[in-house]
């Protein structure tokens, strides 16, 4: 096992040098320094180089108001599914669990594919992201209702439920985007797949709050959490109400997804794979593997998004593509040959 | 500290599995809990450190109400030995042991030296400490059975609660358990199996069956063949060891005309998972 703090020191130097590297690359030419200026000076005023004359307006707008949103979106979009995603995966104390296990995605879909289909910018005065985000919340509460056994939420039918509601959603999600007109279909399935292409600096700020509120909310209930990976009785034994506290991650696992589902779309694989990532790279106590699957997570998706706009130039391709066809033969990889440790050979 | 069973009945699924147990455990004592499988021996332990409360009756710690603890208070009073769950994400065995710390401190703080020194020594202890980094799901029954007990020792409560705490053990563990356990000074109520262990380290023994307390005093006067034949429906003969004098149980399956009855329900072999 590595240790946590260098680690996570590294994941960080990382990901601030795939921010420079994506904010200097695109149509657009700008140098890495160059780009490393634009975001400084944007930060910090009195910067000689705002002013000077050495960086064009075209440089500017290209590296401030689009590359560096959406990377960060990609980053927030990350390290909150990969979060989210270890927080189920603590829930139903089990290695399948992901964020959309809820049908989270499943109903923001509906959310957003009634926006599109209804041909105009909102539906039920809902925009796309509030419609989806409400989807994704409907879709959830009705989940964990179903789930519900003595005022107790099940594991087991919490997936079994998930995974027939999904079932049910993709299915009016298809009927709707087959019943719709030929233009729209494009919107569909670009929001299905996932994208942070749309992002501006004020997207970013629903995701920061949500993934600020859950990063301090889990580390304050990393030992508790812990202890339910040992069996609910014996939390109960070291002094863990289980019940409230499924019913907390649960809560704010689905919230955290909701706000990114609405703005990045059904970005897939990230909320499972990441987190697996890190209990093989630090273990599985919490207090190790949550900071690590965060930072992971984030710089998993930047790298997506970096290729997903670069490898086939000028067309963009969905982020969902891009994590499923990066993640999961790595995963298939990681599977085979460090299974032991990262509790897969079960 | 001194635990109090007061008339302590547990419906479960529409059946009664404790029928108004009253039995109280001194502190400092050792009270052996035995009966045959499903006679509820789990739902009483569990009665003590779930805080759960039962149906009719209550369960007094010093005087209180157990179920009216707070959960984590309860859990810092009471260590609870438990079989090994197997986990899907596993922990090392220090990881694991750490967790019986974790009622001690608030959340949002991190372990203490202090904590660290008390896990060393449950480590030492419980004879696992140089299994320390290894992920507990790799070690055998045996070993994941005292890195349990480690737990239960890092979670430092004045009473403690065992369940079937020598199952997996090798012989020479068994004793060891149960040697460091009646070191330890807490009051100590554990259920077990095997009679003659529960004679030879308990203070006393409480028998239960179909969920009634039938008998409850010290070892030699409760573990008499008589009982054992009753309530587990086997035959019993006392063996006593010429050179030391110890006392030790025999048992042989009861034979149709022992008893006139060929109904066997709680056979000690038909180890189901109902308690």
């Amino acid at each position: 096992m590595l240790p946590v703090g260098p680690t996570v020191t590294a994941l960080a130097v990382i990901a601030v040098l795939v921010l420079v590297v994506s904010a200097s690359t695109g149509p657009v030419g700008v140098a890495p320094i160059d780009a490393a200026r634009i975001v400084i000076g944007h930060l910090l005023p009195g910067m000689p180089w705002m002013s000077d004359g050495t960086l064009t307006p075209l440089q500017d707008q290209a590296v401030w108001q689009f590359r560096v949103p959406r990377s960060l979106l990609a980053a927030l979009s990350g390290a909150g599914l990969a979060l989210a995603g270890a927080m189920m995966q603590a829930v139903v104390r089990n290695p399948l669990a992901e964020p959309y296990i809820l049908g989270v995605s499943s109903g923001a879909s509906v959310g957003a594919v009634l926006v599109i289909v209804s041909g105009g910018a909102t539906f039920l005065g809902l925009t796309m992201s509030g419609a989806a985000f409400i989807g994704a919340m409907v879709a959830c509460l009705l989940v964990a209702m179903l789930a519900r056994i003595r005022g107790e939420l099940s594991p087991t039918r919490m997936i079994l439920a998930g995974v027939a509601l999904g079932a049910l959603l993709s299915a009016v999600t298809s009927y709707l985007t087959l019943t719709t007109d030929a233009q729209n279909v494009v919107s569909v399935m670009f929001f299905l797949l996932g994208s942070v292409s749309a992002a501006d600096m004020s997207s970013l700020l629903i995701p920061a709050v949500a993934l600020a509120i859950a990063c301090t909310a889990v580390f304050g209930l990393s030992r508790s959490m812990n202890a339910l990976l040992s069996g609910d009785e014996s939390a109960m034994a070291v002094g863990v109400r289980t019940s409230r506290l499924r019913g907390l991650l649960l809560v704010l696992a689905s919230l955290l997804t909701g706000a990114i589902v609405a703005v990045s779309g059904g970005i897939g694989f990230v909320g499972l794979v990441v987190p697996h990532i890190a209990r093989l790279l630090v273990g599985s106590d919490h207090r190790r593997m949550l900071p690590v699957t965060v930072l992971g997570g984030a710089l998993f998706l930047m790298i997506a998004d970096l290729l997903a706009r670069t490898v086939a130039m000028p067309t963009e391709i969905p982020l969902g593509i891009l994590t499923a066809f990066v993640g999961a033969p790595f995963f298939l990889w990681l599977m085979r040959s460090g299974g032991e440790r990262a509790g897969f050979d079960r | 500290m001194n635990v109090q069973f007061d008339g302590v009945s547990v419906v479960r699924g529409g059946r009664t599995v404790l029928h108004g147990i009253d039995l109280e455990v001194a502190s400092g004592r050792i009270v052996g809990l035995v009966g045959p499988n499903g006679s509820g021996k789990s739902t009483l332990l569990r009665t003590l450190f779930m805080g759960q409360r039962p149906h009719r009756g209550r369960v007094l710690i010093d005087g209180a109400d157990a179920s009216l603890l707070a959960p984590r208070a309860l859990a810092r009073t009471v260590s609870v030995m438990l079989q090994d769950a197997p986990s899907e994400f596993d922990l090392t065995v220090r990881e694991t042991v750490l967790v019986g710390r974790s009622p001690h401190r608030p959340p949002f703080s991190r372990d203490t030296r202090e904590d660290q020194c008390i896990v060393d020594e449950a480590l030492r202890t419980a004879d696992v400490h140089d299994l320390g980094d290894r992920l507990v799901r790799t070690l055998s029954g045996g070993q994941r059975q005292r890195v349990m007990l480690a737990r239960a020792l890092a979670q430092d409560g004045r009473i403690l609660v065992l369940d079937e705490p020598t199952n997996h053990l090798d012989i020479a563990h068994q004793l060891d358990l149960m040697r460091v356990v009646s070191g330890l000074g807490t009051t100590v109520i554990a259920a077990l199996h095997d009679l003659n262990i529960a004679a030879a380290f308990c203070d006393d023994i409480a028998v239960l069956d179909e969920g009634r307390l039938v008998a409850f005093g010290p070892p030699d006067a409760v573990l008499t063949p008589a009982l054992v034949d009753e309530v587990f429906a086997v035959t019993a003969r006392i063996a006593i060891e010429v050179d030391t004098g110890a006392r030790a149980m025999t048992f042989h399956p009861r034979r149709r005309s022992d008893h006139g009855s060929t109904d066997i329900p709680n056979h000690p072999t038909n180890r189901g998972e109902e308690e």
